[in-house]
């Protein structure tokens, strides 16, 4: 049983100030993960890769088709999944172990045993020392790493993750990268990770889905991974098998990519 | 350079207290205007010497802590009366739209009235004692945090939002660790207005009409035509407001840690 099937799923959005109609982002998507799965999906820029997120986090309802989270279609908020958002999430009013230990206090968790393993979690994640700092006194991988700890402490089943590394310099972002992978390979879970970077995404998973230029994005191939694991992200981009995948997965989505770029350009000189 | 700034503040306010009693003392110089009369500058504008035996005898003989005193308690009533108000109509209509489209044009027309007028009808509910001032006062402060917590939450980072939704807060938890502090950093942001309007408030209240507050001694004085005293309430009060607004940072830097500003940022 897949851990989330995307079945036909489409959204479609009313477009605010345009009486001329509407904006569908992703049209007839058709996915599963299985579970322990690591798939990350790939597109162009602006093809609606966060709109699929957001439908599988029950944040948003797709206009028609179907999204079913181990078997049960999907009602409300996805409790069993995290989400690691893109842009900063947060609370810049608490600090960084209050931030972890939030979904915990939500889950009315006693406050001793809360504290208690958001450190432990805040140290699992390189920021041991750092409890006491709020958001602005962080750095930008260290807030990464404050959202990372913040979803997993709650132990979900699935994670998405939304390009939760591009503002990060590279060295930064390998370093989170292969942690992640540590922290996945531990107990693994279902991901879904979001990117535009095809490294990123060759390198970390089991499974790379290739989605089309917007509008009506839908995925136009899948390719599987087989790199051994344990891997480092660094060095496995030098092997020869990693070069081959890349050249296949960018030959198919290079089509793709152009055909983005040059409605983006159309838009703007229109 | 702190320091010398100091000094040179303090320089400068001893020479304009020079230069006003040198203009206006009878016979110390050679009168620039009203040179047929050479009382009339110190009747208009007093003289710096008596205003300052004025307020010395106020402290030692100690009538003026009771006014002091009065005018501290309606500062702080209508303060925190009104704060409590704003902040919970302004996270009401924040978080309800509907409610924030009915009572807009109320709320608009409310803001833009001059509501110092109100202080007569205010002595007529609730009388001469504190409880106008307060009113009054509360009226001033309210729409200050009203409009501050309304943008508060307004603004919150749907992004903020989301993310404590899918670490599965409800609906009261929502409000109590996102909007609510979200909106008492609106609050702290605008405390040196509504303070300050508080303050003003109570003072234009007792000037109106009372008998007791620092307000209510410059009325008098000024019915006797007594510049000096008037000065000397002035000068009372603005040091007040001074201390007041000291006050009112302490507490801001303790209360908001959290919020980056230019020269604390740290990163690491």
């Amino acid at each position: 049983m897949p851990a989330i099937e995307f079945d036909r799923v489409t959204c479609t959005f009313a477009a605010r100030g345009d009486a001329r109609g509407s904006y569908t982002a992703v049209k007839e998507v058709t996915l599963s993960i299985a579970e322990g799965e690591f798939v990350s999906v790939v597109g162009p820029t602006g093809c609606g890769k966060s709109t699929l997120l957001n439908v599988a986090a029950g944040l948003l309802r797709p206009s028609s088709g179907a999204l079913r989270v181990m078997g049960q279609p999907l009602a409300g908020i996805n409790r069993k999944a995290g989400y690691m958002f893109q842009a900063e999430a947060l609370m810049p009013w608490r600090n960084a172990l209050d931030n972890v230990t939030a979904g915990l206090e939500f889950r009315g968790v006693a406050r001793e045993e809360a504290r208690r393993r958001g450190t432990e979690w805040l140290a699992r994640v390189g920021l041991a020392g750092f409890e006491n700092r709020y958001p602005h006194q962080l750095s930008g991988g260290m807030r990464k790493r404050v959202s990372l700890a913040q979803m997993l402490i709650l132990d979900p089943q699935i994670v998405l993750m939304d390009e939760p590394f591009s503002a990060l310099d590279v060295q930064t972002r390998q370093l989170m990268e292969n942690e992640l992978l540590e922290l996945w390979s531990a107990d693994r879970k279902s991901v879904i990770f979001i990117t535009h970077d095809l490294e990123e995404a060759i390198s970390l998973s089991d499974r790379v889905v290739v989605l089309s230029a917007g509008p009506a994005t839908h995925p136009i191939g899948e390719f599987t991974i087989d790199l051994p694991r344990p891997r480092d992200v660094s060095e496995i981009r030098m092997t020869p098998r990693f070069i081959e995948l890349h050249d296949r997965i960018w030959h198919s989505m290079k089509e793709e990519v152009l055909k983005g770029y040059a409605q983006t350009r159309n838009r703007l000189s229109a | 350079m702190r320091r010398r700034i100091w000094v040179w503040q303090l320089l400068l306010l001893v020479a304009i207290f020079a230069v006003w009693q040198l203009m206006t003392q009878p016979g110390l110089v050679p009168p620039l205007f009203w040179r047929d009369n050479p009382e009339r500058a110190a009747f208009f504008f007093g003289e710096p010497v008596k205003m300052f035996r004025v307020i010395w005898q106020w402290f030692t003989d100690g009538t003026i802590y009771l006014h002091l005193w009065v005018t501290l308690e309606e500062t702080v009533l209508a303060f925190v009366i009104g704060s409590a108000l704003g902040l919970a109509m302004g996270l009401w209509l924040g978080l309800s739209p509907t409610a924030s489209a009915l009572l807009d044009p109320f709320i608009t027309a409310m803001n833009a009235m001059p509501r110092v007028v109100l202080a007569p009808i205010f002595m007529v509910w609730f009388g001469l004692d504190i409880g106008s001032k307060v009113a009054l006062g509360v009226t001033l402060v309210f729409f200050i945090v009203f409009f501050n917590v309304y943008q508060g939450v307004k603004e919150v980072s749907p992004v903020v939002v989301s993310n404590t939704i899918m670490l599965g807060a409800n609906r009261r938890q929502m409000l109590r660790t996102v909007y609510l502090p979200s909106a008492t950093s609106w609050v702290f942001s605008s405390l040196h207005t509504s303070v300050g309007m508080a303050f003003v408030g109570a003072v234009v209240g007792e000037y109106l009409g009372s008998a007791r507050g620092v307000g209510y001694l410059i009325a008098q004085a000024e019915g006797a035509f007594d510049i000096n005293t008037v000065f000397a309430g002035i000068l009372v009060l603005t040091a007040f407001a001074l201390l007041l607004d000291f006050a009112v940072t302490r507490v801001e830097r303790r209360l908001l840690v959290w919020r980056p500003t230019q020269s604390e940022t740290e990163q690491l």
